[in-house]
C-alpha cells in the first residue's frame, strides 16, 4: 500500500518519505527545516501543532536546536509561518490522500495557512481507499474530517496547472513506522 | 430564436480566445478523463450513483427532515425553505444581527442561482469570492461561463490587466505570478472576514454532514477562519448514507477535471471551535427552489441525479464553440439548460434548448446517468405544447405529415432544382431547404427516387424477406445506397421488399418538439412496415433506425397514445441497422467478402445515433477491414459532424465550425476515403469536403461493401 500511496501522492506533486523510527524522522525534519532556511522571523518560522508524535519529545530542546520552531498555534502566527507541521491519522493508498480529524482548529491552521506543510503519518494509518476511511470515521465524534491530496492547486487561468493558491505550495509527507508499526 | 440570442452566439463563435481555450480543454479532457477512470467500471459506478441519487430524489422531504434533525442535534442551525427570497433574507439577517461587514465565499452555484452577492452588496456588505476563477470574474463584473471553471473564457492577458488594476501595479501575464498575487491579495480578506459562505457538494442526511471540495484550499479557509459559516445547499445534494459519500467522490473529481480527488475534501458535521476558543456559528440552509416539483415530475426527476461535475459541458461539441455565457447567467451547458428551465422558468430555456444538437455525447459520460438529450427534447415538447410551433415549421410539418404531398414536393424539387445543379451538388434548394447551403454543398434531389428505381431491380425469389426502410435521404437523395443494400442482402439470400407507403420517420418533427406530427408519421410507418410478414426491417440510416427502434414507442408514451405501443414494439423487435445485420450474416457464413483485397487506407466516422443510441461501432469497422480496407482512426472519430437534421439549417454558425473540425480530423489521417453509416453525415461531410475542394471520397458503408461481395 505504501508504494501505491507514494506513486499516487507524487503524481499530484507531494513529496513522500518514510522512516522507521521517530528519531530518524526528527533528524530529517530538522535537516529539512535548516536547508529551507528556518529562522525566527516572519515567513521563515515553523509551527508544530500538538500531536502524538510529540509525546515524549523534549520540545524545549528541539526549540533550542532549531531557532524559529514554535509549538503554540494561533491564526496570526499561522498566517505568517513558512512551515506548518502536523500529524495526519490516515493515508489512502489509491488516491495518495491524507486524512485527519481536524476538529481542533490548530490542525487546520498549520496545514492551510503556511506555504509548506509537513505531514507526519503513522505507517499503520495506511488504508486502501476512501470507503475504508469512512467506515473508520464517525461524524458523530468528528466535526471536521479533512482530506488532503497534494498541495493547493488551481488551473483557473487558461487551464494551466499552478501549485499553491490559498493553501501550501509544498506538501512533505513523512511516514513513520514507529508511530504505529509497519503495515 | 431571438435576435439577441443569435447575436450572443455570433459573438461567442467569433471569440477566438473562448473557442481556443474551450477547444483545447475539451480535447485534453477526453484523454485525461479516460486515464482517471482507468481500472474503474464506470457503468457499475454510475449505476450506483444513479440509484442512490434517485432514491434521495424520491425522498427529498424525508431526507431534508432527517438532515435537519441530525445537524441541529450536532449544534448547527438549519433553515429550510423553498423560496430563494427567504434564503437571501435569512443570510442578510444573520449578517446584520452579527454586525457582519465582510463576507468571504467559496464557490457555490446555489448562491449564483439566487443572485446572493448583489443582494448582500446592496445592503452594504462587502462580498469577496475566493475561488480564483470566481474572483477573476467578480473583478471583471462577469458571470461564470462554466460550472467548474468559471473563468475559462478569459486569457492570462485579460487576467493580468484585471489584477494590475486591482493592485495598482503593472503585471505581466506570468501565470504563477498572477496566482501569487491572488493569494497575497485574498489572504487578508480571509483573516478579516466576519462570515464565510460556502455551498455544499453533498449533504448527508443520516449524519447532518456537508461535504466541500476544492483544489485551492479556499473552502478550508472560508469554513475555518470567520466565526460564522453559512452553507447554502440545494436539496438535490442530499444523500441518505455517510458511506455513499465515497461513491460520489469517486466520480465527481474524475468527471469534473479528470483528477482522482480534489486537493481538499472537508466533511463538516456541526460547529467546531474557532481559533479564539468560541464555537463556530454554523448555519445550513436547505433550499428547494422548485427541486421538489422537479422530483414530482416523472420525466425530470432524473435530473436531480446530477452531481454537478459539468462533464456534459466538457464533451459537448456545441459548448466548446459557444461557451457558457450564451446559456445565461448561472447554469450552463446540457444540464444547465434543464436546470434553467426549472429553477428559472421554462420560457428562459426557449432559446438555449435549441443549442442541443442531440448527439448524445453527454449522456455517455454522465456519472448520474441522466438522459440529458432526452430531457432537452422534453423541454422542446413542452414549449411547443405551451406556445405552439412557429408558422413556418407548422407549414413544413403539415406537408411532411401528408406523404403524397410531401413526396410530390420532393419530386418537384428534383426538377425545380435542376438549373442550379452543379455536378452532384446544388447550391440552392427550393422551399424549406433553402437555408441549407451555408458552408457546404448539398446533394441534388435524385431525378428518380429509390421508390421508383426499386421497382426496376430484378431480385431472385427468396424465402427470407426483409423490409427496407429507406428514410427520406436515401429515398430522394441517395437512391444508390438503397440499391447497394438490396444487392448485399440478395447475396446473403434475403429478398428485399419496399413498402411504398413508408414515409418520413418523424425525427425532424420530434427533434423540434412537434410530437403530434411525429406520432402521425409513426402510425403511417407502422402500418406500412408491418403490412407484410418479414423477418427484418432494415435501415441504412441510424436516425431512422433509432426512430423505428426506440422513438415511435417513446413518442406514443409521451403523448399517452397507448393503443399504438404494442404495434410499435412489434416493429422495434424487427428493426435492425445495416452494419449489425450484415456483420451477423457474415459471421453466420451467409455472406462473404472478396478475399485478399488490398484497398488501402480508410477512416471511419461514427454517427451519433449509431454509436451512442444503437451502441454500434465495431461492426462497420470489422466489415470494412474484412473487405480489405486498412482502417485508420481519426481524432474524435465519434464526435458529431454538425448535421443534426434541421439543426444545420437553424444554427449554421455552430454547425459550420463543428463540421470544419470534423473535416480537419479526417484530412489529418491522410486517408483518401472516409466511410460512415448515416446518409445525413454523408450529406454533411461530403458537402463540406466538396466546398473545401479536398480530394477525399465520402461513402456509406453499404456502398463500399456492395463493391466487395464475393461471387
Amino acid at each position: 500500500m505504501y508504494d501505491q500511496f507514494k506513486t499516487r501522492a507524487e503524481g499530484v506533486s507531494a513529496e513522500v518519505h518514510r522512516f522507521d523510527t521517530k528519531n530518524v524522522a526528527l533528524d530529517f525534519i530538522h535537516r529539512f527545516l535548516k536547508e529551507e532556511g528556518i529562522a525566527d522571523s516572519e515567513n521563515a518560522y515553523a509551527l508544530w501543532a500538538d500531536c502524538p508524535f510529540l509525546e515524549g519529545i523534549d520540545r524545549k530542546a528541539l526549540q533550542n536546536e532549531t531557532a524559529g520552531l514554535k509549538f503554540e498555534v494561533s491564526r496570526e502566527l499561522a498566517d505568517k509561518a513558512r512551515f506548518g507541521i502536523s500529524q495526519m491519522q490516515w493515508a489512502l493508498a489509491d488516491t495518495g490522500t491524507l486524512a485527519q480529524d481536524s476538529s481542533a482548529i490548530e490542525q487546520r491552521l498549520v496545514s492551510s495557512l503556511p506555504t509548506i506543510h509537513i505531514a507526519l503519518v503513522p505507517t499503520s494509518g495506511l488504508l486502501p481507499d476512501m470507503p475504508t476511511l469512512l467506515t473508520k470515521t464517525n461524524p458523530n465524534d468528528c466535526g471536521y474530517l479533512a482530506m488532503i491530496t497534494g498541495p493547493s492547486r488551481t488551473a483557473d487561468i487558461e487551464r494551466v496547472l499552478t501549485i499553491g493558491v490559498h493553501g501550501p505550495d509544498r506538501l512533505i509527507i513523512v511516514f513513520v513506522d514507529e508511530l504505529g508499526g509497519a503495515s | 430564436m431571438s435576435n439577441e440570442f443569435k447575436e450572443s452566439i455570433h459573438k461567442a463563435v467569433n471569440n477566438a480566445n473562448l473557442t481556443g481555450a474551450l477547444g483545447k480543454f475539451s480535447e485534453a479532457y477526453k484523454v485525461n478523463r479516460a486515464k482517471a477512470y482507468e481500472g474503474i467500471d464506470f457503468e457499475e459506478l454510475r449505476g450506483r450513483i444513479a440509484e442512490l441519487k434517485s432514491y434521495a430524489a424520491s425522498h427529498l422531504d424525508e431526507l431534508s427532515e432527517l438532515f435537519a434533525r441530525n445537524a441541529t442535534e450536532r449544534g448547527a442551525k438549519v433553515f429550510r425553505t423553498s423560496d430563494p427570497a427567504k434564503v437571501r433574507e435569512y443570510i442578510l439577517k444573520v449578517a446584520q444581527d452579527n454586525n457582519v461587514k465582510t463576507v468571504v465565499k467559496s464557490k457555490s452555484m446555489a448562491t449564483e442561482e439566487i443572485h446572493l452577492n448583489q443582494y448582500l452588496e446592496k445592503a452594504g456588505i462587502i462580498v469577496g469570492e475566493t475561488d480564483l476563477g470566481e474572483w477573476i470574474i467578480q473583478l471583471a463584473g462577469q458571470t461564470p461561463s462554466h460550472m467548474v471553471m468559471p473563468a475559462i473564457h478569459m486569457t492570462k492577458e485579460e487576467v493580468s490587466d484585471l489584477f494590475s488594476k486591482e493592485i495598482d501595479e503593472r503585471l505581466t501575464s506570468d501565470i504563477p505570478r498572477l496566482v501569487k498575487v491572488a493569494r497575497d491579495r485574498l489572504r487578508p480578506s480571509f483573516l478579516q472576514a466576519d462570515m464565510g459562505i460556502s455551498g455544499g457538494n453533498i449533504a448527508v442526511a443520516e449524519t447532518g454532514s456537508i461535504v466541500l471540495m476544492t483544489n485551492e484550499g479556499n473552502a478550508r479557509l472560508v469554513t475555518s477562519l470567520p466565526k460564522i459559516h453559512i452553507a447554502l445547499v440545494g436539496i438535490e445534494k442530499l444523500i441518505e448514507k455517510y458511506a455513499d459519500v465515497a461513491t460520489i467522490l469517486k466520480a465527481l473529481p474524475r468527471s469534473a477535471t479528470a483528477q482522482l480527488l480534489t486537493s481538499y475534501v472537508s466533511i463538516i458535521t456541526g460547529p467546531t471551535p474557532n481559533p479564539d476558543g468560541s464555537m463556530k456559528d454554523l448555519h445550513i440552509i436547505l433550499m428547494d427552489n422548485r427541486r421538489s416539483e422537479m422530483a414530482a415530475d416523472p420525466k425530470f426527476k432524473q435530473a436531480l441525479q446530477c452531481i454537478r461535475c459539468a462533464s456534459c459541458l466538457n464533451v459537448c461539441p456545441v459548448f466548446r464553440l459557444v461557451g457558457g455565457h450564451v446559456f445565461g447567467q448561472v447554469y450552463t451547458g446540457g444540464i444547465g439548460t434543464i436546470l434553467t428551465a426549472w429553477f428559472d422558468e421554462l420560457k428562459k430555456s426557449e432559446d438555449i434548448q435549441g443549442l442541443c444538437i442531440q448527439c448524445g455525447a453527454c449522456k455517455d459520460v454522465c456519472p448520474g446517468k441522466i438522459d440529458i438529450p432526452d430531457l432537452i427534447m422534453e423541454i422542446r415538447r413542452r414549449l411547443v405544447k405551451e406556445q405552439g410551433l412557429p408558422l413556418l415549421q407548422k407549414t413544413i410539418y403539415s406537408v411532411v405529415n401528408n406523404r403524397h404531398l410531401f413526396h410530390g414536393i420532393l419530386r418537384a424539387a428534383s426538377i425545380a432544382g435542376k438549373p442550379f445543379t452543379s455536378g452532384k451538388f446544388v447550391r440552392h434548394l427550393p422551399m424549406f431547404l433553402a437555408d441549407l447551403t451555408d458552408g457546404r454543398s448539398l446533394p441534388a434531389i435524385a431525378s428518380e427516387p429509390f421508390r421508383d428505381r426499386f421497382k426496376k431491380i430484378k431480385q431472385p425469389k427468396l424465402m427470407e424477406k426483409a423490409a427496407f426502410y429507406a428514410g427520406c435521404l436515401i429515398d430522394f437523395a441517395y437512391p444508390e445506397m438503397g440499391e447497394a443494400l438490396v444487392k448485399v442482402l440478395n447475396k446473403a439470400g434475403i429478398e428485399v421488399v419496399f413498402p411504398q407507403d413508408q414515409t418520413c420517420c418523424g425525427a425532424p418533427a420530434r427533434y423540434n418538439g412537434a410530437y403530434e406530427v411525429a406520432a402521425g408519421n409513426a402510425i403511417d410507418n407502422i402500418k406500412a412496415l408491418l403490412a407484410e410478414e418479414v423477418k427484418y426491417v432494415i435501415s441504412a440510416c441510424p436516425t431512422c433506425t433509432v426512430a423505428l427502434d426506440h422513438e415511435f414507442i417513446s413518442t406514443f408514451e409521451s403523448l399517452e397514445q397507448t393503443e399504438w405501443i404494442p404495434k410499435a414494439k412489434e416493429l422495434a423487435a424487427k428493426t435492425v441497422d445495416f452494419s449489425t445485420l450484415v456483420k451477423k450474416l457474415v459471421d453466420e457464413g451467409r455472406l462473404s467478402l472478396k478475399d485478399g483485397q488490398k484497398l488501402g487506407k480508410i477512416t471511419y466516422h461514427d454517427s451519433c445515433h449509431l454509436k451512442r443510441t444503437l451502441k454500434v461501432s465495431e461492426q462497420p469497422r470489422e466489415l470494412l477491414g474484412k473487405a480489405g480496407y486498412e482502417v485508420t482512426e481519426m481524432f474524435e472519430c465519434d464526435m458529431c459532424c454538425g448535421m443534426g437534421g434541421s439543426y444545420s439549417m437553424k444554427l449554421p454558425e455552430i454547425s459550420g465550425p463543428i463540421l470544419k473540425r470534423k473535416l480537419h480530423n479526417i484530412r489529418e489521417t491522410g486517408a483518401p476515403l472516409v466511410a460512415m453509416d448515416c446518409p445525413g453525415c454523408v450529406m454533411q461531410i461530403r458537402g463540406g469536403l466538396d466546398q473545401d475542394g479536398a480530394d477525399i471520397k465520402v461513402r456509406h458503408t453499404v456502398e463500399l461493401l456492395a463493391e466487395q461481395l464475393k461471387d
